[in-house]
């Protein structure tokens, strides 16, 4: 009944179970995100630490449980659930825990809500970071990755645990008794972790799922879309979620020594707290935004460009025989080919049309080795080999040509007996007019003589 | 009052009893610590946060959670390592318990000195074996793992009886129910102490040896 109950501590205590609803759907999907969790210490108390525990906000899971919970707390016959499953690359799935978060009749006139129920909350958020390590799927999500991945749903209404299968084991993580009713924690899990290929997968009803490689989201009416348990909390959101918008969601740092103790919450104007994993926008701005469907963008881990980019360039020099020149040098021009986009004319000379241009061979014939062997199939040029200071680059020079060359000089033309003989008779037959012509100049050697004393 | 007690069992290899210790202590210590208080006037505190880190064990196939305190953890760390070593050193048999007890001091009159009064106390029981090969360290590792699972669940359960806890106290008082020595965390008054168990007879304990080795070659 209403009536025991001061409007202010139904107020704090609907706070209380708002935020702890919430704080539970983070330590549960944290839990679950396949790494270990480690929040600081600290012995001044902050404005955002609810239940006096560091717990992380993941934006994206608080947006999904108020989501869920659509302004609605816990009640009687309404629940709050935690689905967790597990998704095989294949696309098979299966249910493994159920966490819920219930409320029941029985209530507890006498206990101090600011105080008794806000510590037993807090005690029972304990109780759930340690037993959520000992269920079985701690042990599996820890091992997510390439084969499988963990994934989590919230809902809201009546528990459904069928799809645990037979013989689910249930633990009980506790209860904190309020004067409008009993919260109480449990978790059902399978036992039965014989997979999909002994039994027939029955897709009724189908959960959407967001696979690790693919993030679409095909949101489904009837069932809220499932969520991979991998978030990184350290990347940039490409989607942001609203902050903490309710300038009252301040946590209760104060206590009384003395009671009844008076709550003395600390000012609530726009106090909002600080969320470290937030980008720094203001309420306002957040409250506007619409809530986007996940997508690639916040979610680097596996991204198939760059490994396609590694791939091809290591199918590109696997192919390659011959010597290591080649192997650099098909690197080196397949590299080039990626950001140069003009014709290749420029770089080689029309001198050779026999030879190909690496390139253009490269382009013609895509994914190709390229690399020549002598032999004229369309998948294989000829590559001249451009030494790398060859200052020439219009008469390409082989080195191993150049030194030929330079080791076998030809001989001096006028070295060459017959025409030394031919010459000789011309000289002696043009002496005479040679003679005549110098004397006429007698009078300009003179002087040049008279210069070089 | 009444000092609520509750025991546990582990058989665990000698490898591994220190981490089954540290991760019963700490899951203990855990629930039982809360933020530094700061007081205020007019009679009022606000509490400091607690952090929590997940440790993996390497012996046992099992993590458990931790109050962040590297103070905390130390003595703790201190406490079953002094244990660990008179376990070993008492002989092939390798039984024993270590106690956590939470206490609140009550001031005395002079002469009498300050009264420690237990309102909780929480013995582990010990029993050391030895494998005679790997695979049965192998088993040994999941099935001390699957044990400790079930004792944090025990733990877990009696921590949510939310029977009694000290009354919090007032500025001058709280050093009687709380450790206020560590810088981070507050965890309520403490104490440590272990016992190692002499061999009541070759009969009881080669029984036992022989019960869970028969439960390992399962």
């Amino acid at each position: 009944m209403d009536t025991d109950l001061s409007s202010q501590d139904r107020k704090d205590l609907d706070k209380f179970i708002k935020f702890f609803a919430l704080k539970t759907v983070q330590v549960i999907v944290q839990a679950r995100l396949g790494e270990k969790i480690c929040t600081r210490s600290s012995s001044s108390p902050t404005g955002s630490d609810w239940f006096n525990l560091a717990i992380k906000d993941i934006p994206e899971v608080t947006h999904e449980a108020k989501k869920a919970l659509a302004g609605q707390l816990p009640a009687v016959g309404r629940s709050m659930c935690v689905e967790i499953s597990l998704k095989t690359s294949e696309g098979d799935s299966m249910e493994l825990e159920i966490w819920c978060l219930e409320m029941n009749e029985k209530c507890d006139k006498e206990i101090k809500v600011s105080y008794t129920v806000y510590n037993r909350l807090s005690l029972l958020l304990k109780s759930l970071l340690a037993i959520t390590r000992v269920t079985p799927a701690y042990r599996l999500s820890r091992k997510q990755g390439h084969e499988y991945v963990i994934l989590y749903r919230i809902y809201f209404g009546e528990v459904q645990l069928s799809g645990l299968g037979e013989g689910f084991q249930t633990v009980r993580v506790g209860t904190v008794g309020t004067p409008v009713g009993t919260i109480t924690l449990s978790c059902a899990y399978r036992i039965n972790l014989a997979f999909m290929s002994t039994r027939q997968f029955e897709r009724t009803p189908p959960i959407m799922g967001i696979i690790i490689d693919h993030f679409v989201d095909r949101p489904y009416p009837s069932s809220s879309p499932m969520h991979p348990c991998n978030y990184r909390a350290g990347e940039d959101n490409g989607a942001v979620y609203p902050s903490v918008e309710d300038s009252q969601e301040v946590c209760t740092t104060s206590f009384s020594t003395s009671p009844p103790s008076q709550l003395l919450g600390p000012g609530k104007e726009g106090g909002v707290p600080p969320v470290p994993s937030q980008p720094a926008h203001g309420t306002q701005a957040d409250q506007e935004r619409m809530c986007t469907p996940l997508d690639g963008v916040h979610y680097s881990a596996a991204t198939p460009s760059s490994s396609e980019d590694t791939e091809t360039v290591s199918n590109s020099s696997e192919g390659k025989s011959g010597s290591p020149h080649d192997l650099l040098e098909t690197i080196f021009i397949r590299k080039v080919g990626a950001f140069v986009n003009k014709p290749i004319n420029q770089v080689n000379p029309p001198d050779s049309p026999e030879t190909e241009s690496p390139l253009q061979g490269s382009l013609h014939s895509e994914g190709s080795s390229g690399s020549s062997t002598g032999n004229t199939h369309d998948d294989f040029v000829m590559i001249d080999f451009k030494p790398a200071f060859s200052k020439d680059d219009i008469l390409p020079m082989d080195l191993g040509t150049f030194y030929r060359e330079f080791q076998n000089p030809p001989q001096l033309s006028s070295l060459s007996i017959d025409i030394g003989a031919q010459s000789m008779a011309e000289d002696l037959d043009s002496l005479p007019e040679k003679l005549a012509v110098h004397e006429k100049n007698v009078k300009e050697f003179d002087a040049f003589v008279e210069t070089l004393q | 009052m009444n000092c609520r007690a509750e025991v546990l069992e582990v058989s665990v290899e000698g490898r591994q009893v220190e981490e089954a210790m540290l991760a019963v202590l700490h899951t203990v210590l855990l629930h039982r610590s809360t933020g530094k208080f700061h007081y205020k006037k007019e009679g009022t505190y606000s509490i400091g946060t607690v952090g929590t880190q997940d440790v993996d064990c390497d012996f046992i196939d099992f993590a458990y959670v931790r109050v962040s305190s590297e103070e905390l953890d130390r003595a703790l760390r201190k406490a079953v390592g002094e244990f660990k070593d008179a376990l070993r050193s008492s002989g092939s048999d390798g039984m024993g318990q270590i106690s956590l007890e939470f206490y609140q001091k009550k001031k005395s009159r002079w002469p009498f000195s300050d009264e420690c009064i237990p309102w909780e106390l929480w013995t582990i029981k010990v029993n050391v074996v030895n494998l005679a090969n790997e695979q049965e360290r192998q088993i040994c590792r999941e099935k001390v793992g699957e044990k400790l699972c079930e004792k944090i669940i025990n733990i877990v359960e009696v921590m949510n009886r939310h029977e009694y806890l000290p009354k919090m106290p007032t500025q001058s008082e709280v050093d009687n129910v709380f450790d206020t020595s560590l810088k981070d965390v507050q965890p309520y008054l403490y104490k440590i102490s272990y016992q190692i168990t002499d061999s009541l007879g070759t009969s009881v304990t080669t029984t036992m040896r022989r019960l869970i080795k028969d439960t390992l070659a399962l």
